[in-house]
């Protein structure tokens, strides 16, 4: 089978995943308890039933669920996600304005964990049985086990508040007028502190991941093989050793790009970054079902096309994966 | 002579500073949380929402801080004596953010038309209302049915907010484009919202009191995290946290950095008043003396300077002692676990257990439940503590699956608007947390508090509120925990920013930065 094959029958299947993740998604939700015209109307500070009534009608509640289930999903599979009342905008509005600020943050911490995981493991598989090996071991063992949000906290106070270095909130420096070099040079300075502190947690897991396979392949026969040939340490490293040993490391890559973006709730939420994984959470709250749903459905996208784009990665880092299958 | 003249030169200062001192141009950043679901305070009405939009819309009066009247859109007011005519003179030369005029016509238009289908809490006042008339551009009338006492009370911004008959009329009000955009005539025009991060409001230049605002622009700041909220205030970020946007543990620190001050007025209008609503229809809460136990076995003034950090105070009843027709002349429940267990022993309670839902509004609240649980269980009450989010929450207490449920509400001004709503049977109505939830039912008191609603003078008023409250504090319909206090803490050379009785919600009217 062609590559392309196979993509377009995953991509088939990954349509058909989609609408089955959208209809559990929806009656998932709706059996939550909660109701998002009373919570509206709660958040007034009075209501009478005729609020109610008229929000429910609004929000389309009224009608009987089979038929609420069957204009969602109908409208999903025109690529409509439907209107969310509360805010008063169209779903897809709402998550295109978060996304660019998601994936910015989501998409430089997988950068930062991927590269200095990598390299970092592989730092420390060649000096195994030493002390750079054990010193990097346990600074990976301190990020894996870190809570994120104390991480982010204290990340807050020491470069933020203490020494004054780093802006500690937000995308941007609010009302600065900044344009052109500038504003990217502003916005990257708030990206440090959130990336650094989302980023950390996966870095040390590549890491971790990256020596644990490295030195397992480093006893296998054809690595012995190079060795006897004469290759350079180095040599050995990067083309026999490490392209057999990032295998795993590319799954665990894939299930992290898969969450990119509505893995970050909590990052964005310590940083005041306006995201889309606060944009779920507070739609969670406030059962703005829509753009709950909405959200989900972008993310459960996310996941089967990166579930996709990993499958390829293998065939490029192992050809041998691509005859099999 | 020596001391007068002294005298003489500091009262002369004293006078000349204010005047001297006010200076134009700055920006103030105020932090906004949670961030509002929209800004059209004829549809929109959270507490955030008021904050931010309270600057773009404006109502006929506001409110000092012993919640007199004072002149907002209207520069003046008459009272007919029979108290069933309201006359309005408009300002002149209001115009709205568009540049069109505002006039009477647009009282009788938000008023009579847009805020009936929309506002639930002004609709229960607006059905004493006959006629709404605007017989020039400049007078607006309102005929009442029969006299209702608080009537004066809701001309406030958020409570008939005055809205652009231009914008609006025959249109979708929901649906309007326009909603997105909000177009009043307040002191700080909308500019921006960028979701997740800021609302930008900039000068209204062409505001009709002279010399107002003095701002040039109000940033909003949305930060979702409240240790985070702390951190912008004392990295500068912002200027302004109005009260509620931090952890009670976080005002001391806060506050005692140097150049910071805070306040506990502006709230007078809301007077947030705490209870636990008590299940009045089964189970122990059922017995008046299981319910008078429960008052009896709690400290409040403990959880008060634990849970609160002092800030608050514990309530005598049902109104709020910062709410007009108050009165302490009622039994007062001190700490008394002695009385509690013997009104228990009274009733035989056998330990069936209650169940506390506490409100889902942060780490404070689960604690007061877990303060309350200890109280009660030192008696004898067997207490589990429930959870659900806040959509749970609501779900909960409307459909009245609860036992014992924390909740607070805000006064507005007067027993008859915020505080009779939770306590007549008519308002027992399944669907709503904001009515007689715990299903209290005296038809005595209720004729009572009917009567106090639509008498005239204000002595009058007065008695016979004395007299609910004497009555309905031996009942103990709901547990009265606390009125809050939510300190607004800014920095010092913020001036004037919290004059009236709502506080920061019309504060960036009159609020100027000292260099």
């Amino acid at each position: 089978m062609s590559v392309l094959a196979i993509i377009a029958a995953r991509l088939f299947k990954a349509a058909l995943t989609l609408l089955a993740i959208a209809v559990l998604n929806f009656c998932l939700l709706h059996a939550a308890p909660g109701d998002p015209a009373v919570v509206l109307a709660g958040e007034a500070g009075a209501a009478d039933e005729q609020m109610i009534e008229q929000l429910r009608e609004r929000f389309g509640l009224d009608q009987p669920f089979g038929v609420q289930l069957w204009k969602y999903v109908s409208g999903v599979a025109q690529l409509d996600l439907g209107y969310s009342f509360r805010q008063g905008a169209p779903v897809i509005d709402l998550i295109a304005e978060r996304l660019p600020a998601t994936l910015l943050l989501t998409l430089t911490a997988f950068v930062i964990s991927l590269v200095f995981g990598i390299a970092l493991g592989v730092a420390a598989a060649a000096r195994v049985g030493k002390p750079q090996d054990s010193l990097l071991t346990a600074l990976a063992l301190l990020f894996y086990a870190t809570p994120l949000y104390w991480a982010a906290l204290m990340a807050v106070l020491v470069f933020s508040v203490w020494l004054g270095w780093l802006p500690g909130f937000g995308y941007e420096t609010v009302g600065a007028g900044y344009t052109g070099f500038d504003r990217a040079l502003d916005i990257a300075r708030h990206l440090v502190l959130p990336a650094l502190t989302l980023g950390l947690f996966f870095m040390a897991v590549y890491m971790r991941m990256t020596r644990a396979s490295m030195l397992e392949v480093s006893t296998a026969d054809f690595v012995k093989t190079a060795r006897a040939k004469g290759l350079s340490g180095a040599v050995i490293r990067r083309r026999h050793i490490l392209r057999n040993a990032i295998l795993p490391v590319v799954t665990l890559a894939g299930l992290q790009a898969g969450q990119l973006i509505g893995g970050a709730v909590l990052t964005e939420t310590v940083f005041a970054w306006p995201g889309i994984g606060r944009l779920m959470f507070e739609s969670l709250a406030a059962r703005d079902y829509n753009t709950i749903l909405g959200v989900f459905l972008v993310s459960a996208a996310m996941v089967i096309l990166f579930n996709i784009v990993t499958d390829i990665v293998y065939r490029l880092v192992d050809p041998r994966i691509g005859a099999r299958a | 002579m020596k001391h007068l003249k002294a005298t003489t030169f500091l009262i002369a200062a004293a006078l000349a500073t204010p005047l001297a001192a006010q200076q134009d141009g700055g920006r103030l950043d105020i932090v906004v949380q949670p961030e509002p679901p929209g800004l059209m305070l004829g549809l929109v009405q959270n507490g955030p929402a008021q904050l931010v939009a309270g600057d773009i819309y404006e109502g006929l009066l506001r409110y000092d801080t012993d919640l007199n009247p004072m002149p907002g859109l209207a520069e003046s007011w008459e009272v007919s004596d029979d108290g069933l005519t309201y006359t309005f003179k408009l300002h002149e030369g209001v115009k709205w953010h568009d540049g069109e005029d505002f006039t009477a016509d647009d009282v009788v238009f938000s008023a009579g038309t847009f805020l009936p289908e929309t506002h639930a809490r002004l609709r229960a006042s607006l059905a004493y209302v006959d006629s709404i008339t605007a017989p020039d551009p400049l007078t607006a009338v309102f005929k009442l049915k029969e006299p209702f006492g608080p009537f004066i009370s809701v001309f406030e911004a958020a409570t008939m907010p005055m809205i652009p008959q231009h914008i609006y009329e025959g249109t979708d009000f929901a649906n309007n484009e326009m909603n997105a955009t909000p177009i009043g005539t307040g002191p700080f025009k909308f500019d921006e919202w960028v979701k997740g991060s800021y609302i930008h409001l900039v000068k209204n230049e062409d505001y009709y009191v002279d010399g107002l605002p003095h701002l040039d622009e109000v940033y909003y700041r949305v930060i979702p995290d409240a240790a985070s909220r702390a951190v912008a205030f004392e990295t500068g970020e912002v200027d302004v946290l109005p009260g509620g946007s931090v952890e009670n543990w976080d005002i001391p620190r806060l506050t005692e950095m140097d150049g910071v001050c805070s306040t506990g007025k502006g709230w007078e209008f809301f007077a947030p008043h705490a209870w636990m609503w008590l299940n009045n229809r089964e189970g122990p809460m059922a017995d008046v003396r299981f319910r008078q136990a429960i008052m009896y076995a709690m400290d409040r003034e403990f959880m008060r300077d634990v849970v609160w950090n002092g800030f608050g105070k514990v309530p005598t009843g049902p109104v709020s002692s910062v709410t007009n027709f108050y009165t302490d002349d009622v039994t007062i429940y001190d700490h008394d676990p002695d009385k509690a267990r013997t009104l228990l022993d009274d009733m035989g309670y056998d330990g069936e257990p209650v169940r506390i839902l506490p409100l889902p509004y942060g780490e404070t609240w689960q604690r007061w439940a877990e303060a309350v649980r200890q109280n009660l269980s030192e008696v004898g009450i067997n207490v589990e503590i429930d959870s659900a989010d806040v959509a749970g929450w609501n779900e909960k207490t409307s459909q009245w699956d609860y036992d014992m449920a924390f909740t607070y509400l805000y006064q507005y001004g007067d027993p008859a608007l915020g505080v009779s709503r939770n306590y007549t049977a008519d308002r027992i109505e399944k669907g709503s947390p904001w009515n007689n939830v715990e299903g209290y039912n005296n038809p005595e008191l209720d004729k009572k508090w009917f009567a106090a609603a639509t008498m005239t003078s204000p002595e009058e008023r007065q008695a016979a509120y004395d007299e609910i409250q004497k009555e309905i504090v031996d009942d103990v319909p709901v547990a009265w925990m606390l009125e809050l206090e939510y300190p607004t803490i800014y920095r010092c050379n913020v001036q004037d920013l919290v004059t009236t009785g709502i506080g920061v919600n019309d504060g960036p009217r009159n609020a100027w930065i000292e260099e």
